[in-house]
C-alpha cells in the first residue's frame, strides 16, 4: 500500500488501565494501516482488547484507561496531539462508531428524527432545520427504513432491534465519515436481522466509499463483509493478513485453534471440535514471555521467556509466532 | 425409522401462554409463547432447538419439565403421564427431578453468590437425600467437580472467583448431582467466549457418551446445533415449523424459513460466503401476544398465498423423519 492511500495509521499503540489492583495493559503494541475504502476486522475474544484499541483512536477511553504510548495518524494528522474541542469536531464528522447495544445508545427521550438531526447541526451549525430535516429523512430511507417521515418522530423504544439498529447506522453515516467503527454491531441481534444488516453494511460501504474497522469476535460474519483481518489475543495482534490468508492459510497457533474449535454449518460429517485448552490470561499478571504460551499446544522454552516478533509472509500477512523462526531454521533460510 | 428406538418424552398440544396487562385500564392479554407443539424424544439422543430470541424455544424447554407449569398439553415421561390438561393430570414434580434436569444460560446469574460451589452441587444431594453420610457426600461432589474437569480444591471457592466457562461447569456438575437422565441444555454455551464454547460443547459430548444421558439443547446458534444434535427442531413465534434428523435438515431445508434461517448463518469461509445467494426477509417477528392468524410465517414469506392467512397448517411428515408445517409443501 502506497503512503498516501492510508487514511489511518495506528503505530505502536499502548493502552494501560490503572486499577488499584495494578496496571491492566489491555493493548500492548498494535500497529496496522488502514486504507482508504477498505474494511478491516478486529477479531479476538473478550478482553482481547479491541474494543479498547477502537476506543482509543474516538477519542472515548474512560477513566482509567490512558493512552501510553504511541501514536494514531488520520490523514497525516496526530490524533493523540488533537485538543477536546478538535476532538469534539472530529468524532462524528469524520470517524464514527456503531455499538453493540443499540438500546443503551440512543436517548429513550429524544426522538429518533432529533439525534439525527443533532448529529448534523453539531458540525454545520449553517444548516437550516427543513434541510437537517430532509437530509435525515433520507438517510432513514437509505438504510432502510419505510416511512421515514413518520419515523422520524418516533421514539427508539418504538423501534424494533433491527430497526434501532439501522437508526444507529443512519447517524454513524450522516455526516459521510471517512471511516466508520463498528464494534460488534450485529452480536445483539439475530441471525435474520444480522444478515440484513451485514447486507446493508457492505452495500452502503461501496456506496459512499466509506473505511469500516470492524470489531467482532464471529468469524463468519468477518469472512463475509471483511478485506483485512487481525486476530487479537491478550492486547496484542498475533496474526494479520487479507482476508483469504487469516481462513485458508491460517499461521498462528491462536488463529488455527480458533478456527479449528468451531462447528462449521458446512461440514460434511462429525467432526470432533479441537478446543484451545485453558483460559485467557489474566492481563493484570500477564506471562514474561509470548501470551499465548500457556495454552499453545507447540509452545517451546524460548516461548515462555520472551516476546515472540512479527515473521513476514509477504503481502502484509504478518504472524507472531516463534514457531515461524524455527521452521525458518530448519530450512536453513532467514525468516525475513 | 425409529421403531425400534424407545422414547423417552412425549409431548403433545402443549401450549404455554404468559398473561400481560389486566389492571384496570388495560385489557387482559395473553403471549403465546408456545403454541400446539408435539414430538417426542427418544432415549439416548440429542434434540436441538433453534429459532430466533422470542420464538418459544426456552419457554418450551422448561414447560417440559414443568419449570413453567404449561397452560395446556400432555406430556409423558418414559411411560408416565406426568400433566394432562383434559384428564387433569398433575403429578408431584420431586421425584421426577431427580431425573430430569436443566443447564441455564447465564452461569453467573444462574449460581447463588453467596454458597460455596460445593454447597451448591450439595444441595441437589440434599433436597433428594442421596449420598446423606458426610464422607460419603464430600466424595460425591469432589467426584462431580472431577467430571467437569474442575479441581476438587475448587468446592470451597465461590461462583465470582471463576471464569464464565468453569461457571458454566459448576452448572453443569450441579445438573449431574443427582444422576439425571434427561437434561435440559438451555442456550449453555452463548454467554461462554468462542475459545470455551468447544470445551463446554466437547465435554457435553463425552457426559452423554458416558452416562447415556439424553439432552434437549436449545440455542440460536445453528452451526452448534447442528454440531451437537441428532435431530433439530425449528422454531418460529410459538409453533414448530420443522423437525428432521440434523444433516438432512441442514442440507435439505423444506419449510422457507428454515431455508432463511439458514442462509443468514455467516460462513467462516470467505469465497464461499461471498458466491452464495442469501434468501434475506422482510421486516421483523411480529409480537407473540397478537400473531398473525394462519401461518404464524405468512408476514415475511416470500411464497405466501391466500390459504397461508386463513389455517394455520399442521406437522406433517414429508419424507421418512423429515416433518414440516407449511402450506406450500402440500400443493407439491
Amino acid at each position: 500500500m502506497r503512503e498516501t492511500d492510508t487514511l489511518i495509521k495506528v503505530e505502536d499503540l499502548r493502552v494501560s488501565f490503572f486499577t488499584p489492583a495494578g496496571e491492566v495493559k489491555a493493548v500492548d503494541g498494535i500497529s496496522y494501516a488502514l486504507g482508504y475504502n477498505e474494511v478491516m476486522g478486529v477479531v479476538g475474544e473478550s478482553g482481547s482488547g479491541k474494543s479498547v484499541e477502537a476506543y482509543s483512536i474516538i477519542g472515548l477511553l474512560q477513566n482509567p484507561g490512558r493512552v501510553i504510548g504511541g501514536s494514531i495518524t488520520f490523514e497525516g494528522e496526530d490524533l493523540l496531539a488533537y485538543t477536546p474541542e478538535q476532538m469534539r469536531q472530529f468524532r462524528g464528522n469524520k470517524v464514527s462508531m456503531i455499538f453493540q447495544n443499540p438500546m443503551t445508545c440512543l436517548n429513550p427521550v429524544y426522538t429518533i428524527g432529533d439525534q439525527l438531526m443533532e448529529a448534523l447541526t453539531c458540525h454545520d451549525k449553517s444548516i437550516s432545520r427543513q434541510d437537517a430535516r430532509a437530509r435525515a429523512i433520507e438517510m432513514l430511507e437509505l438504510v432502510g427504513i419505510n416511512n421515514a417521515d413518520k419515523r422520524m418522530d418516533q421514539y427508539p423504544h418504538e423501534f424494533s432491534g433491527g430497526m434501532r439498529q439501522r437508526a444507529m447506522i443512519a447517524m454513524a453515516l450522516i455526516c459521510k465519515p471517512k471511516l466508520l467503527i463498528a464494534d460488534e454491531p450485529t452480536t445483539a441481534l439475530d441471525v435474520t436481522i444480522q444478515a440484513q444488516i451485514l447486507e446493508l453494511m457492505k452495500s452502503l460501504q461501496k456506496q459512499e466509499n466509506t473505511s469500516i474497522i470492524f470489531i467482532t469476535h464471529n468469524l463468519g460474519v468477518v469472512a463475509e463483509i471483511c478485506d483485512r483481518v487481525s486476530v487479537m489475543y491478550a492486547g496484542k495482534i498475533v496474526e494479520q493478513g487479507n482476508v483469504n490468508d487469516i481462513f485458508y492459510q491460517p499461521l498462528h497457533p491462536y488463529t488455527r485453534g480458533l478456527l479449528a474449535s468451531m462447528p462449521r454449518l458446512d461440514e460434511d460429517a462429525h467432526e470432533r471440535l479441537i478446543p484451545i485448552e485453558g483460559t485467557p490470561i489474566d492481563l493484570l499478571n500477564p506471562p514474561k514471555g509470548c501470551n499465548f504460551a500457556p495454552r499453545c499446544k507447540d509452545c517451546r522454552k524460548i516461548c515462555l521467556r520472551e516476546k515472540p516478533p512479527y515473521a513476514d509472509f509477504g503481502d502484509g500477512h504478518i504472524s507472531a509466532c516463534w514457531l515461524h523462526f524455527m521452521e525458518a531454521m530448519n530450512k536453513g533460510v532467514g525468516a525475513e | 425409522m425409529n421403531g425400534n428406538r424407545q422414547k423417552l418424552i412425549e409431548i403433545a398440544n402443549l401450549r404455554k401462554y404468559f398473561a400481560v396487562g389486566g389492571g384496570i385500564f388495560s385489557k387482559k392479554q395473553y403471549v403465546q409463547a408456545v403454541e400446539s407443539v408435539t414430538f417426542d424424544i427418544y432415549k439416548g439422543e440429542t434434540l436441538g432447538l433453534v429459532g430466533e430470541s422470542g420464538c418459544g424455544k426456552s419457554t418450551l424447554g422448561r414447560a417440559i419439565i414443568r419449570l413453567h407449569e404449561p397452560t395446556s398439553g400432555k406430556i409423558v415421561y418414559d411411560g408416565t403421564t406426568i400433566y394432562d390438561s383434559e384428564a387433569g393430570t398433575a403429578v408431584p414434580m420431586l421425584p421426577y427431578r431427580r431425573k430430569m434436569q436443566i443447564i441455564f444460560q447465564d452461569p453467573s446469574a444462574s449460581l447463588d453468590p453467596r454458597m460455596t460451589v460445593g454447597e451448591i452441587v450439595g444441595e441437589a444431594l440434599d433436597i433428594h437425600k442421596l449420598y446423606p453420610g458426610r464422607v460419603e457426600r464430600r466424595e460425591r461432589i469432589n467426584q462431580l467437580l472431577d467430571e467437569v474437569g474442575l479441581n476438587t480444591e475448587h468446592a470451597n471457592r465461590f461462583p465470582h472467583e471463576f471464569s464464565g466457562g468453569q461457571q458454566q461447569r459448576v452448572g453443569i456438575a450441579r445438573a449431574l448431582a443427582v444422576n439425571p437422565e434427561f437434561i435440559v441444555c438451555d442456550e449453555p454455551i452463548s454467554a461462554l467466549d468462542v475459545s470455551i464454547q468447544s470445551q463446554v460443547v466437547n465435554m457435553l459430548e463425552d457426559l452423554q457418551q458416558e452416562m447415556g444421558l439424553t439432552y434437549l439443547f436449545i440455542a440460536h446458534d445453528i452451526s452448534v446445533v447442528r454440531h451437537i444434535s441428532s435431530r433439530i427442531g425449528v422454531m418460529y413465534l410459538g409453533s414448530l415449523v420443522e423437525l428432521s434428523e440434523s444433516y438432512e435438515l441442514c442440507n435439505h431445508p423444506i419449510h422457507p424459513y428454515t431455508q432463511t434461517l439458514l442462509s443468514a448463518v455467516p460462513l467462516p469461509d470467505p469465497v464461499k460466503s461471498r458466491a452464495r445467494q442469501r434468501i434475506l426477509l422482510e421486516g421483523d417477528i411480529p409480537s407473540p401476544i397478537n400473531p398473525p392468524p394462519g401461518c404464524r410465517f405468512h408476514t415475511r414469506c416470500p411464497y405466501a398465498t391466500d390459504a397461508c392467512t386463513q389455517s394455520m397448517p399442521a406437522l406433517k411428515e414429508y419424507a421418512p423423519g423429515h416433518y414440516a408445517a407449511c402450506h406450500k409443501l402440500d400443493g407439491q
